[in-house]
């Protein structure tokens, strides 16, 4: 919003502060200056006013909280029209389908206007604030708007068929408005309508039959108050955010109609004109009630200093917030202060019967003596500020004019730290996989259908993906089910840059169930891509990056007590994801539950997706993992006793496996054998198909005793027995 | 050619010392480079020197004067030796053995923890370490949480604020059981206080989603870290005060925080909270559009319509009601970690940071 500070100066002539000064001293009181550009008089503020402060989004409101800040007297508003009487007053009511969302309806004839450009200030602050001039009726209505924030609207009298009647819309009714666009509207819709048919869509934007053109002669200016709910609902439906609609959806002041209708009837009689009978005035007491006569608020200057706590000015205990800067503050905000001892009744009555003239602090409600510093206040509250309801809000008022940054710091008592359930658990896990290299990344919270089709199977009924109902994207149409396809487009992002070793890890949240009820899960995912593989004992460089992946999830469920011990989780090259390459992929499951799948993500996605390389791919069940214990270790003796080392050097059929091997070994129950690792597997499938070289190391040792010669001997020859047993030949 | 050496005079004390000093200077000021010349000139069998001096000095000594001059003698000698040996010492192109240790250093390299969540963790321990207790909660929130209890009404202008990503087919359900995407970390402070009585003093780290188009600084999925402490006797000054402590553990004691009124529906008063900037000091420079402040977070003193619908809904889940405004008092404060990340680490693109992008991480290793 943009405010003029010649326009400030108008209202407030005795403002002591240059205009940087009141920048500063207004953003610090939260009426926010984002930018300040000289002009030829004065300078231009660009303002940020918070949504709730609907009233200071005008130059008067503004000005009031300059008023409040440096204690000044603010100009009055108000228009004394000289009115030629009638005996017929222009008909208009307010239907009784819009009896609670029209609270105030005021009506304004004016005869034999002149439809002329706009001079005087009109045209000096336009010309300032880059506004365009439209005509004197038109201007007025806008400067009035901008001046002191309330809308008012003009009708070219002659267009309209009998009196004015505020009613809802008919279903299917059609109103063409000023923007030109025909509008159909529904039974909700507020209108401002004559006899015959509506010419305005209350609140939002006037009607184009009615508008103002040159040849206007006679106008019936209107100024109203519309309930904000209904403004709102129209104006979202219709998707018109107008001026007038972003004031009456905030909440207008009920009390500015009549001063807003005579400020514009009295800017567009300059050009010549009368106004015809006095001003018509609609209100419904039930509304005014909930406004402008709304009952006021206890406030204590105990519970300001509760809530507020030390200020810098604090001395010896003796809170700075003192009755009297209370009363200082909320005045010159409008309210009416009168001590709680002493609440009179005649007060709620006093907002309605005013004459049409807002703003201007008044004096200290008079039975409050000079003397006088209750604790207690019975606070009357002003007509434009809806936001303030309860002493809170007054708390606040006061905590802003008297300036955040004069409260001292101060700290509270600490509390006791629990420690989150999962938090240990989840360190660890991030803390291993960073040290095996993995670095850390965040993907999309969302996935496009078809790779949700691609990567996710939904493994039970229920477990359906989440649709978006206003997805951000195409590709971002539903909430993630898994954590794949964001790690795959990680992947491609760095092969796609010629960046080729990647390693990643995703801590992250999957979504799955129905739009009824969204289950969360915890899970982890990790990619791995390397443009230079190499073996790494046993393991081919073709498949080390599997065995990586392998060897990264064996780690991490090391971290946990399993349930049944180190030797419930298995792996299965069996029922694997059908995006991952058969024969090389596994389910890593624990206790026979499938905890994960990984692997290399199949040639045909990967020759779809345009990479230049192979990706590798594993997903983890992390809720799984986190209902587990972190492990305890409990350290074992060390042997004191010499270590010795055993080779064997086979030839196998391809189908012994290396879990055959060491079932095999460990069948014979030798309670010394501390080790049993695979050291070398050569195969060479055109010399000798069927069949491969494999190089075990076992490591005795007893923790009671030097092993013997003999022993050795026989435990040699025992496991190069249950391995010949298994059809493998010794190699010489 | 060696020059010749002069015939003593006299043999006392004094003379002795002052020829030996003449000598002992020569060495010292003698070219070594060519360490051959040098021991020819000084040592040499018979040209030599010291060869010379013997001859010239020694032999025509009177007796008395022998022993002196022969400890002169072997001090020069003892001279003369080690500037032969000190060559030896200085860098000479003698071939490099072993290894070339210009060479880089290799290391397996470790992973790198996001600069974000490193970011996040850092922000959660200042609160860990004054006494706050990390809480999390669902990304996916019911309206209820996430705004109805927050003091945002149905069809409020406020919610204007925090456009909002909503799960399909929720028409048809109570307004307050709708799902949607969390705009904020704000619900958790709700779930907390349904679930426990004060105090309460809770830290919520998170991801959030908002309709918002993506452009270099603000992206529609973000992360939050919000704090809420609750308690009887808790003040606006003590919300300064922790803020302004917090402020001065993650960006250094010498930061200044400058509080500005603003709103929130679920807090009042609410602020709004800057930190004098840290690349200038406060001067004023690009970083800080030349004003000498950062804005950092957003807060407030937890405004009682809050409390009201926590109690509620303690009631209707059969708890007792514990949060009633007369006794109870609290502070809240939320701030993007995004933001904070990036002024930390001087990043220009929102984006870097969901991009997996190896190139970006590396830089944090």
């Amino acid at each position: 919003m943009k405010i003029l500070t010649a326009w400030l100066r108008h209202y407030l002539p005795a403002l002591p502060v240059d205009d940087l000064q009141l920048a500063e001293d207004l953003t610090l009181r939260g009426i926010a200056v984002e930018g300040v550009h000289p002009l030829s008089q004065g300078h231009l503020f660009e303002m940020d006013i918070t949504t709730n402060r609907v009233d200071a989004m005008n130059h008067y409101g503004i000005a009031r909280e300059a008023a409040t800040i440096y204690n000044l007297p603010l100009v009055p508003l108000g228009a004394n029209i000289a009115a030629i009487p009638t005996i017929a007053p222009f008909p208009v009511r307010i239907d009784s389908s819009a009896e609670t969302l029209c609270g105030r309806f005021t009506a304004q004839v004016l005869r034999n206007v002149t439809i002329a450009p706009s001079d005087g200030l009109i045209a000096d602050f336009f010309a300032l604030l880059g506004q365009k001039q439209i005509s004197n009726a038109v201007d007025a209505s806008n400067f009035t708007l901008l001046g002191m924030g309330h809308p008012t609207h003009a009708f070219d009298l002659d267009k309209l068929e009998g009196g004015i009647v505020v009613r809802l819309a008919y279903k299917g009714e059609k109103l063409k408005l000023l923007d030109g666009t025909e509008r159909t509207l529904e039974a909700d819709d507020l209108v401002v309508a004559d006899e015959k048919k509506a010419v305005g869509l209350a609140g939002v934007m006037g009607g184009w039959d009615s508008m103002i053109t040159p040849e206007t002669r006679n106008i019936l200016v209107e100024a109203a108050w519309f309930d904000p709910a209904s403004i709102r609902r129209s104006s979202r439906r219709h998707l018109l955010h107008t001026d007038a609609s972003h004031r009456f959806e905030r909440g207008a002041d009920f009390n500015a109609c009549p001063t807003a209708n005579a400020l514009v009837s009295q800017l567009i009689l300059t050009a010549g004109g009368h106004a015809e009978g006095a001003l018509i005035d609609i209100t419904q007491p039930a509304i005014a009630a909930k406004t402008s006569a709304r009952s006021g608020i206890a406030l204590s200057v105990q519970q300001v200093q509760r809530h507020l706590g030390t200020t810098l000015d604090d001395a010896e205990g003796e809170s700075a917030l003192t009755s009297e800067l209370v009363q200082q503050y909320l005045t010159a905000l409008g309210c009416t202060l009168a001590s709680a001892d002493q609440p009179t009744e005649a007060e709620a009555l006093t907002a309605l019967n005013e004459d049409p003239q807002i703003g201007g602090p008044s004096a200290v409600a008079s039975h409050i003596s000079e003397t006088d510093s209750p604790d207690s206040f019975h606070v009357q509250l002003p007509s434009w500020r809806l936001d303030l309801e309860r002493e809170i809000d007054l708390i606040e008022e006061i905590a802003r004019v008297y300036g955040y940054n004069h409260f001292a710091n101060t700290l509270p008592t600490p509390g006791i730290v629990i420690a989150h359930p999962t938090a240990a658990a989840e360190a660890a896990v991030r803390t291993r996989l960073l040290a095996l290299g993995f670095s850390e990344a965040i993907s999309s919270t969302f996935a496009s259908q078809s790779d949700s089709d691609l990567f996710y199977a939904p493994a039970a009924p229920g477990q359906g993906t989440i649709a978006m109902e206003n997805p951000l994207s195409e590709e971002a149409s539903l909430l993630r089910p898994t954590l794949i396809p964001g790690m795959v487009a990680m992947l491609s992002n760095n092969l796609n840059r010629d960046v080729k070793e990647v390693r990643l890890f995703e801590q992250g949240h999957t979504f799955t169930g129905s739009t009824a009820a969204v289950t969360e899960s915890a899970q982890l995912s990790l990619g791995l891509t390397t443009g230079t593989p190499q073996a790494t004992a046993p393991h081919s460089a073709a498949d080390a990056p599997i065995f990586e992946l392998k060897g990264a999830i064996e780690s991490l469920v090391s971290l946990f007590t399993l349930p049944g011990g180190p030797a419930a989780l298995t792996f299965s090259t069996e029922s694997t994801p059908a995006w991952l390459q058969q024969g090389r992929a596994a389910t890593a499951m624990l206790n026979n539950v499938a905890l994960g799948y990984f692997g290399e993500l199949t040639q045909a996605e990967t020759q779809k997706r345009k990479l230049r390389q192979p990706i590798f791919l594993a997903q983890l069940d992390l809720t799984a993992l986190y209902a587990l214990p972190l492990k305890r270790v409990t350290a074992r003796d060390l042997s004191r006793f010499q270590a010795v080392e055993r080779d064997f050097s086979f030839v196998f059929p391809d189908s012994i496996q290396w879990h055959t091997v060491t079932s095999a070994i460990q069948a014979l129950a030798i309670l010394e054998l501390q080790s049993l690792a695979p050291i070398e597997v050569w195969r060479d499938k055109k010399k000798y198909p069927g069949v491969y070289s494999l190089l075990v190391r076992t490591v005795f040792q007893s923790h009671h005793r030097t092993l013997r010669e003999e022993e050795l001997t026989q435990w040699h020859s025992q496991i190069i027995a249950a391995l010949t047993q298994l059809g493998g030949t010794i190699r010489a | 050619m060696n020059e010749a050496i002069p015939q003593l005079v006299n043999y006392d004390e004094p003379s002795l010392e002052a020829a030996f000093a003449t000598l002992a200077e020569e060495v010292r000021a003698a070219d070594t480079t060519d360490p051959e010349a040098f021991r020819l000139h000084w040592l040499g069998r018979k040209q030599g020197r010291l060869k010379l001096v013997s001859e010239a000095w020694l032999k025509s000594a009177p007796a008395e004067a022998r022993k002196p001059l022969g400890i002169r003698f072997n001090q020069l000698k003892q001279q003369i030796e080690a500037a032969l040996e000190a060559p030896a010492a200085k860098p000479a192109v003698a071939a490099v053995q072993g290894i070339d240790i210009s060479l880089p250093g290799t290391f397996r390299a470790p992973g790198i923890p996001h600069p974000l969540l490193k970011t996040m963790q850092e922000i959660v321990a200042v609160f860990h370490h004054l006494g706050y207790s990390t809480n999390l909660g669902p990304q996916v929130e019911s309206d209820f949480y996430n705004f109805e209890a927050l003091n945002f009404p149905p069809n409020h202008p406020a919610r204007d604020t925090q456009d909002t990503l909503v799960i399909a087919n929720q028409q048809t359900r109570p307004s307050r059981d709708r799902l949607l995407m969390r705009t904020h970390t704000s619900p958790v402070q709700i779930r907390t206080m349904i679930e426990q009585g004060p105090p309460v003093r809770i830290v919520i780290p998170g991801k959030v989603h908002r309709n918002d188009a993506a452009d270099a600084t603000h992206s529609p999925i973000f992360h939050q870290v919000e704090g809420l402490c609750v308690d009887t006797n808790i003040t606006f000054s003590d919300l300064k005060g922790t803020l302004d402590h917090a402020m001065k553990a993650l960006f250094g004691s010498d930061v200044k925080t400058r509080f500005f009124p603003s709103f929130f529906p679920f807090t009042e008063p609410s602020a709004d909270v800057q930190i004098s900037c840290i690349f200038c000091g406060g001067k004023g420079c690009r970083k800080c559009k030349h004003s000498g402040w950062i804005e950092l977070l957003g807060c407030g003193m937890v405004d009682p319509a809050v409390f009201a619908a926590v109690d509620e809904q303690r009631i209707a889940q059969g708890k007792e009601p514990a949060y009633s405004p007369e006794k109870i008092t609290g502070f809240a404060f939320g701030m993007g970690v995004e933001r904070i990340a990036m002024i930390q680490h001087g990043i220009s693109d929102i984006g870097h940071f969901y991009s997996g992008d190896m190139r970006f991480l590396e830089q944090f290793a």
